[in-house]
């Protein structure tokens, strides 16, 4: 069933609308016509569909539209011209209460700064939408409530944003959307200000997520591995059109024209699987703080026999063992930097899996994950080949 | 040359302005008395009051209420103390709550029209374009500019006082509030539109509160703006410390002129320091 439907849409921003639509029309590039006229084609001539139940992803280069494409459904901007139609009603002909009932109870949005209320507290946060619907406060309280404790963050409830890490932000913003309970969720970038690591679980939790409750989702990202890992169709833009709408196989396969194809750069998967994709959680050790019997716990707890060294700033500083540590304890000393190891390899998280498939069989040991020194994740050969066949395995499933 | 230019007759504005003043002072004046007597009363009654709570009691309050907004720290109590007593032992007493009670009505008259008149501006450009250059103009005029409206409307005495500091101290508070508003983050606005909320939702749910410490940097603005006027007014009879200095003034008194001028300068500084602990909170 068709949930949203977007025909024609188009919007320009800036006076001089007319004129600027001339010269799209002539096939004129988007920074031409800024000069020309300074009248700025944020979405032009867009139209899909959406079903009940699907993520639509929407990815494409900054600048592209895709912020403005959004904000349309929700008629945060009005269009030009173009009709958008939720569940068949067309929004640009509500007016304001009609309009206000339809985000109150259809739509909820996330955004990529988790736009949330600083002054309000995570469950007044929670509970913003279903404050300004006038529902009573101990019912809001308790849906608010509930969608926390989805998001495992009921013992948060009473922390203002600021005190939360991004993640956790994120999941309030999240919760916040949900407790509305509304059939569409409008995500603008939502995980794009998430570093890596969280970015993944994250993503993890919406699919999840849409297991159990199936709602229609729009997925903003101009990273085209979250496209293809959340999306079950994906449209690509660029310079406010939409040039090519379909399945990530059918993309991948299928390029509409050759901006397509350089954007996807023969997408062999293990040249699209960056390390950052790959990599997990360090377990490490402090070499300014941590003996021997720390590092020794640490392995038992974590079950590994290998932790990585880092200092105060987290700055890579080599790895230690857990025979070398055994050793130490024995000999009682106090601090670990006598059995530091310095001989692993260390690459970039935005290094290609491809790239890096050569030194990671070579290695007996994990390779550390670097970032301007700071050790960010590691590289597990183990992980490494399932994350390659798990993708390989979505391939065939998406046949 | 100077003969073509005086050939030109000489623009007819005094006379128009004094018009217009006449039309409105001969029309309105049920108006103004009424608010001239009301607030008279109102103020006296205020003042009253101030001056029947035992001195040693005032000062006590003031320096409670010192600790506990500059986070239970002991310097602006000591010299609230210290400086209130010096004021009462110079016999400035009653000026000093005469002052008060000027200084309270001017900046919560002003607050009154300053905040939604601030609001207006934030949303509305048009109401932008108009306001700002009259705020401009206000904020050029030297103070005592407006006491001739004020006497010509009220008279002499407190009133058109507290309604020459009330224009001279209304521009900061409307201009932040005005940037209060217009600074919240976009992101904020469109979670707020996002989530359906009407304009008045928004504008107390969200706006508001992220508004509210540049409001408030603002009313304090207002505060001492409106204590700066104390002097100016009492040229049209408004009662208190200025009178005190300006009379000094007059009679070359420096001696006096001094302890006055100190006394307004203590109770600024106290004012100052109140309202600026009262933003931080938080
Ligand atoms: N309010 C506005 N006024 C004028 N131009 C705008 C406005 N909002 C967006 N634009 C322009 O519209 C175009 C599309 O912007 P949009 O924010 O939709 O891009 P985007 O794909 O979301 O980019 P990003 O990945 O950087 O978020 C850009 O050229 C932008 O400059
Ligand atoms: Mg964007």
């Amino acid at each position: 069933m068709t949930k949203i439907k977007v025909e024609n849409v188009t919007k320009i921003f800036g006076k001089h609308i007319n004129s600027a639509l001339k010269l799209v029309e002539q096939k004129k590039s988007k920074t031409e016509i800024l000069k020309q006229t300074g009248a700025t084609i944020g979405v032009y001539d867009a139209s899909f569909s959406v079903n009940e139940g699907e993520i639509f992803v929407i990815m494409g280069l900054s600048g592209s539209g895709k912020s403005t494409l959004v904000r349309l459904l929700n008629h945060l901007i009005e269009p030009t011209s173009g009709s958008i139609y939720i569940d068949g009603e067309n929004i640009s002909k509500m007016n304001k209460q009609q309009l206000r009932t339809i985000r109150r109870e259809k739509m909820s949005m996330v955004f990529q700064n988790f736009g949330l209320f600083p002054q309000r507290t995570v469950l007044a946060n929670t509970e913003y939408g279903l404050e300004v619907r006038g529902i009573p406060k101990e019912e809001r309280t308790k849906k608010a409530e509930a969608a926390l404790e989805n998001a495992g963050l009921l013992p948060y409830k009473d922390q203002f944003p600021s005190q939360l890490s991004g993640g956790m932000q994120q999941r309030v913003g999240l919760a916040r959307a949900l407790a509305n309970n509304p059939d569409i969720l409008l995500m603008d970038e939502a995980f794009s200000a998430l570093d890596p690591l969280i970015r993944k679980d994250m993503q993890d939790e919406l699919l999840d997520l849409q297991q159990k409750v199936r709602k229609t989702i729009i997925f903003i990202t101009h990273d085209l591995n979250e496209a293809l890992r959340i999306g079950d169709r994906i449209a690509l833009m660029k310079d406010g059109k939409i040039i090519q709408i379909g399945t990530g196989e059918e993309i991948l396969t299928n390029p509409a024209n050759d901006y397509v194809k350089t954007f996807l750069e023969d997408v062999d998967r293990s040249k699209v699987l960056t390390v950052e994709n790959a990599m997990i959680r360090p377990i490490s050790v402090n070499v300014e703080i941590d003996g021997p019997k720390v590092a020794l716990k640490r392995m038992r707890e974590e079950e590994v026999s290998v932790l990585l060294a880092v200092d105060k700033n987290r700055e890579f500083k080599g790895y230690i063992t857990a025979d070398d540590a055994l050793e130490a304890a024995k000999r009682g000393e106090k601090n670990v930097v006598g059995i530091l190891k310095t001989d692993m390899e260390s690459v970039a998280p935005d290094m290609l899996i491809q790239d890096v498939l050569g030194i990671i069989s070579e290695s007996s040991i994990p390779l550390a994950v670097v970032k301007e020194n700071k050790l960010v994740g590691v590289l597990i050969k183990g992980v490494v080949i399932q994350s390659l066949a798990s993708d390989t395995e979505e391939v065939a499933a998406n046949e | 040359m100077n003969k073509m230019l005086d050939s030109i007759p000489s623009l007819p504005v005094a006379d128009t302005v004094e018009t217009i003043m006449d039309w409105l002072t001969s029309h309105l004046s049920a108006l103004f008395s009424f608010i001239q007597d009301g607030g008279k009363n109102a103020m006296d009654f205020i003042t009253e009051m101030l001056v029947a709570i035992p001195p040693v009691v005032f000062i006590l309050v003031i320096a409670i209420i010192a600790f506990f907004a500059t986070k239970r720290k002991f310097g602006l109590a000591i010299f609230s103390i210290i400086g209130l007593l010096f004021i009462y032992n110079q016999g400035l007493w009653e000026e000093l709550m005469n002052t008060i009670t000027l200084v309270i009505f001017s900046s919560i008259i002003a607050i009154i029209i300053g905040i939604p008149l601030g609001i207006l501006m934030s949303k509305s450009i048009v109401a932008e374009n108009i306001i700002k250059p009259i705020l401009d103009f206000m904020q050029t005029m030297p103070g005592f500019v407006y006491l001739i409206p004020a006497v010509a409307f009220f008279g002499i005495g407190v009133v058109p006082g507290v309604f020459a500091s009330v224009i001279f101290a209304l521009p900061p508070t409307v201009r932040f509030t005005n940037l209060g508003i217009r600074q919240v983050p976009r992101e904020l606005v469109e979670a707020a539109d996002s989530y359906g909320s009407t304009g008045w939702q928004k504008l107390l749910k969200v706006e508001l509160p992220l508004a509210k410490s540049t409001i408030m940097a603002g009313i304090n603005q207002t505060v001492l703006l409106s204590l700066s006027m104390v002097v100016i007014a009492s040229m049209i009879g408004a009662p208190g410390l200025g009178r005190e200095v300006l009379s000094a003034l007059q009679r070359a008194q420096v001696g006096n002129g001094f302890v006055a001028g100190l006394s307004l300068v203590i109770f600024a500084i106290i004012v100052d320091r109140l309202t600026q602990s009262f933003n931080k909170k938080k």
